[in-house]
């Protein structure tokens, strides 16, 4: 059980990152890597929300929405699946405006740093696909948590180091057409090539 | 008569977004599934469909309703308005193209977080009427489509040597020795195939100047 978790992480984190495989969270990723610190923040940012909403989530589709999950309450014969994206994304935006709120009363520090985040996360694709990936792939109340962690993690992994590249890349001569937008596509699509060398690991056979 | 529709403003409106003001290749809009769907042309055109519909409709809601909602809750009724329709546009999918949905899997749930959709209805449709919005919705969701299908053209002509799920490329290439360039349906091929469609459109714009 232990073992699988681990391998889980693992293909989440660096076989199927969730930017560079699944392309989930692009905005955001393109709009705010300019900057490492604001860079590391959102991901920060990201890795928390996602380790929240993924298992919230999980709880409320496991006990109300999937097919047959209103059993417990006499109506085993109930599907609301239909409504996983609204619930889903609903959780999600208050989900991030309550911790919004804790922080700032109780750890002002860091909604200082991560604050300003919080607010774009709430409409960031990643977030709301990492949930609607477990709901398709059927994992388990651990499963759920290892992989919205481990999702976080990878995000927070290809934006920082997609950011580091950014640094060096404004000394770059580049041909007027390609800097800006057209040439961060391309260097994150190098970014993507040297983390499929990734695949093929696997700790369980 | 066509003089007349071409200076219309609702002529305009619908036209900016495709040329000028392209969603994805100026704004930087609404990538995510742009680059998840273009591995084919047919699921690619199910997305285009699917997101004007929902852009469309979104735009006249929110339009209509831009006198009633309060100033600092409006993302929120924003939000609940674009889920309610890509619910719908999901059942429709399930119901009548049940492949094509099942290929498109998250990414049409992944409608509601598509920034142009919001960004459309901030922007355009809570100081319009319905009217205009609805011709604001058409045009970018046209705007969107194009780039969508361009991509997917190049990714599964030069991936899978077919078009439309057809083969284009005749057996006696293969024959030859040439290969499929299995890069292009994977991640990095959309990122570099978008990189250089940038470029070039970025040079076409400047040769307009």
């Amino acid at each position: 059980m232990f073992e699988h978790l681990v391998s889980l992480a693992i293909e989440s984190i660096f076989i199927n990152n969730i930017l560079l495989a699944l392309f989930l969270g692009m905005c955001s990723f393109l709009g705010c890597a300019k900057n490492i610190k604001t860079a590391t923040g959102l991901g920060l940012a990201v890795i928390f929300v996602l380790t929240i909403t993924t298992p919230a989530n999980w709880a409320i589709n496991h006990f109300l929405l999937r097919d047959g999950a209103l059993a417990w309450a006499g109506y085993p014969e109930l599907d609301l699946s239909f409504l996983v994206f609204i619930t889903f994304i609903a959780v999600i935006a208050s989900q991030v405006q309550l911790v919004e709120m804790l922080m700032e009363k109780f750890s002002p520090g860091l909604y200082v740093s991560l604050g300003i985040f919080l607010p774009l996360i709430a409409v960031n694709c990643a977030i709301l696909g990492t949930s609607l990936f477990m709901e398709q792939r059927q994992y388990s109340f651990a499963e759920a948590c290892v992989f919205g962690f481990s999702s976080g993690i990878g995000w927070f992994l290809a934006i920082v180091a997609f950011s580091a590249v950014l640094q060096k890349l404004k000394y770059a001569h580049l041909p007027k057409g390609l800097s800006g937008f057209a040439i961060n596509m391309i260097t994150t699509g190098l970014i993507a090539m040297a983390f499929m060398a990734f695949a093929g690991i696997k700790l369980t056979s | 008569m066509l003089k007349k529709i071409k200076k219309s403003k609702e002529f305009k409106i619908l036209i900016e977004p495709i040329i000028h003001a392209n969603p994805i290749a100026k704004a930087v809009l609404g990538i995510c599934s742009a680059l998840a769907v273009t591995t084919q042309v047919i699921p690619s055109i199910v997305m285009v469909l699917a997101m004007t519909f929902v852009l469309t409709f979104s735009n006249i809601t929110v339009s209509i309703l831009r006198n009633v909602i309060p100033k600092n809750i409006r993302i929120i009724v924003e939000l609940v308005v674009i889920a309610s329709l890509v619910i719908v546009a999901d059942q429709v999918l399930k119901a009548f193209l049940y492949d094509v949905s099942k290929q498109l899997s998250v990414f049409v749930g992944l409608i509601i977080t598509n920034c142009i959709i919001m960004g459309r209805a901030e922007a355009f449709a809570l100081g319009n009427n319905p009217w205009y919005s609805m011709w604001d919705g058409i045009g970018n969701g046209l705007g969107y489509g194009y780039i969508l299908i361009v991509v997917a053209i190049f990714r599964e002509l030069l991936g899978a040597g077919s078009l439309l799920g057809i083969q284009v490329v005749p057996q006696f290439f293969y024959d030859a020795g040439y290969e499929n360039m299995g890069l292009m349906l994977l991640a990095p091929g959309v990122f570099i195939t978008i990189g250089l469609l940038i470029w070039l459109q970025n040079i076409l714009a400047k040769q307009e100047n």
